[in-house]
């Protein structure tokens, strides 16, 4: 029988949802039973506390947990979210019901055998409860005391061969998609770059002195599947700058129906035959592809790369050979003013090791931000608050017509003195010949 | 052109004693109103660019000088034992 009557919860089990609730409480029953004769260091009872804690904020309809505090790991200022409960002693297995985050591994790429270990860890050591993924990618463990911190740390990184993941004022766990280690169309090695800019950063994903959080995302390509453009602070977008490869039989081999669109993802329904022009030409964004003699050509400097068309004929169109990546910066989830994108920086970068350019207009960044932001403001807000144009002074980065987002749409430009011939100073009577006071 | 060599030295001799001075004597004085701090208040009170201040910073933390304490989303400084939050975490 349940430990505490949860009536409300109960109704949220009857949608035809996969349901928290019935999770909790399947965890509930398995340490309750606990077959495989674990030692629990934290209360056994945690999760039916969980759900007894919760159903009493349904009631109240106000929150019953404190979030924030001073625990954490020895030197470390994140990874670790202090949360308590202000009835410890009607939830005593809920008192201390801290989280942690741990760094997931580059792409999200792991073992089972890895996430065994981690279950085992957890299960031992904390409620066994898990969010994978949070929405910095961490795989974040939901409930544990203060005495298991320091024991779950030192297993983390002496045995699992893993780290605590960033919180706070910190550089956040950078995360990557599964880049050229699965993906044809990756434009660099997203794994290595996300590894190396980690391990280069380590004070700054560990010890906190940013004004407020701090997000780097690599996509591979301009498809994005990590959201990169929507959700960090400096996104690091895959792209080319020669032509797509074009296979012209292969593309006759679309019109043909030989080949299905999109790698066949959506033959769901029947949606007739393939219609090149209905199904890519028209919907390139830019207009710049036609056909001419039977033949798909494509005016690459017109081409924003979009990925459309690739992605509905990936057997006959291939992203180019010279590739790097696009930075853009001030993406945001919305706090203060909505919801923000990111702006592009830097148009292209070659991505080499030992990624010196890329890493010169970080931490050129970082020193604005960290002398001019205030307190939790994103750079993404500074960069709004003092203007781009401040940001590419700080970065070094010449002015592009790529900076422009719309013609004509801000009639002021602020010169500086340097840039303008003769400066400031000048001679009064040779202007006043041509223009009368 | 190089700094002239006075400069260097002075900087340079900005020590972590001195730092660790200013930044106890400064949260101290303001104890009665706040027991959290930004780390742009420490800086301030350093007198240092954030980078530099940032190094005597993580060493105060590694002494135990300050302690971090962190929201989630943010993270601030106090001194240990200061300020409401020791007794309501039971862990005094």
């Amino acid at each position: 029988m349940a430990k505490h009557d949860t009536p409300m919860l109960d109704q949220l089990e009857s949608g035809p949802w996969p349901s928290f609730v019935s999770d909790l409480k399947e965890q509930a029953e398995r340490r309750a039973k606990n077959e495989e004769g674990v030692e629990f260091q934290i209360p056994s009872d945690v999760c039916e506390d969980l759900l007894g804690v919760l159903e009493l904020s349904f009631k109240h309809g106000r929150t019953h947990w404190k979030h924030g505090g001073i625990v954490g790991v020895f030197g470390y200022g994140g990874g670790v979210i202090g949360r308590y409960c202000d009835q410890p002693e009607r939830f005593s297995g809920v008192a201390h019901f801290h989280t942690m985050r741990v760094a997931q591994p580059g792409g999200k790429f792991y073992t089972t055998d890895f996430l065994r270990d981690l279950m085992k860890l957890w299960d031992f050591r904390g409620s066994g409860i898990t969010n994978m993924h949070g929405s910095t990618g961490d795989i974040i463990f939901l409930g544990t005391t203060t005495p298991q911190l320091e024991e779950i740390f030192f297993e983390l990184t002496h045995n699992l061969n893993q780290d605590l993941g960033g919180s706070g004022s910190n550089l956040r766990t950078p995360a990557d998609c599964i880049g050229s280690a699965r993906c044809e169309w990756s434009c660099y090695d997203t794994q290595a770059l996300c590894y190396y800019l980690t391990e280069e950063y380590q004070d700054e994903l560990h010890r906190p002195a940013f004004p407020y959080k701090f997000k780097f995302k690599f996509d591979g390509c301009p498809n994005c599947c990590v959201a990169s453009i929507a959700r960090a602070d400096i996104s690091f977008i895959g792209t080319w700058k020669d032509d797509i490869k074009i296979d012209q039989e292969a593309v006759q081999g679309y019109i043909g129906g030989e080949f299905l669109p999109n790698g066949g993802a959506y033959t769901g329904r029947d949606w007739g035959p393939f219609d090149i022009a209905k199904e890519v030409i028209d919907l390139c964004p830019t207009d710049c592809m036609w056909m001419e003699d039977g033949k798909l050509k494509i005016e690459t400097k017109e081409c924003t790369r979009c990925m459309h068309c690739i992605n509905v004929m990936p057997r006959a169109l291939r992203i180019g050979d010279d590739r790097g990546l696009s930075m853009l910066v001030g993406a945001k989830a919305p706090i203060l003013d909505g919801a923000q994108m990111g702006s592009l920086l830097v148009p292209f970068v070659k991505v080499e090791e030992p990624y010196d350019e890329i890493k010169e207009v970080i931490e050129n960044m970082w020193d604005w931000w960290m002398e001019e932001g205030k307190n939790r403001e994103r750079i993404g807000e500074l960069m709004k608050r003092q203007g781009f144009q401040k940001l590419l002074s700080v970065t070094g980065i010449k002015p592009d017509a790529r900076h422009v987002q719309e013609p004509r749409t801000n009639p002021y430009i602020f010169w500086n003195e340097d840039e303008v011939e003769g400066g400031w100073e000048r001679d009064v009577d040779e202007y006043r010949k041509d223009h009368q006071r | 052109m190089t700094c002239p060599p006075t400069i260097l030295t002075e900087r340079s001799k900005m020590d972590y004693e001195e730092a660790k001075k200013r930044v106890v004597e400064g949260l101290t004085k303001k104890q009665k109103t706040k027991s959290k701090f930004y780390f742009n208040d420490l800086v301030k009170l350093i007198g240092e660019k954030p980078r530099a201040a940032k190094k005597y910073v993580n060493r105060m933390v590694q002494e135990q000088v300050l302690e971090y304490w962190s929201s989630g989303s943010t993270s601030l400084y106090g001194l240990p034992g200061t300020g409401k939050q020791a007794s309501a975490e039971h862990e005094d």
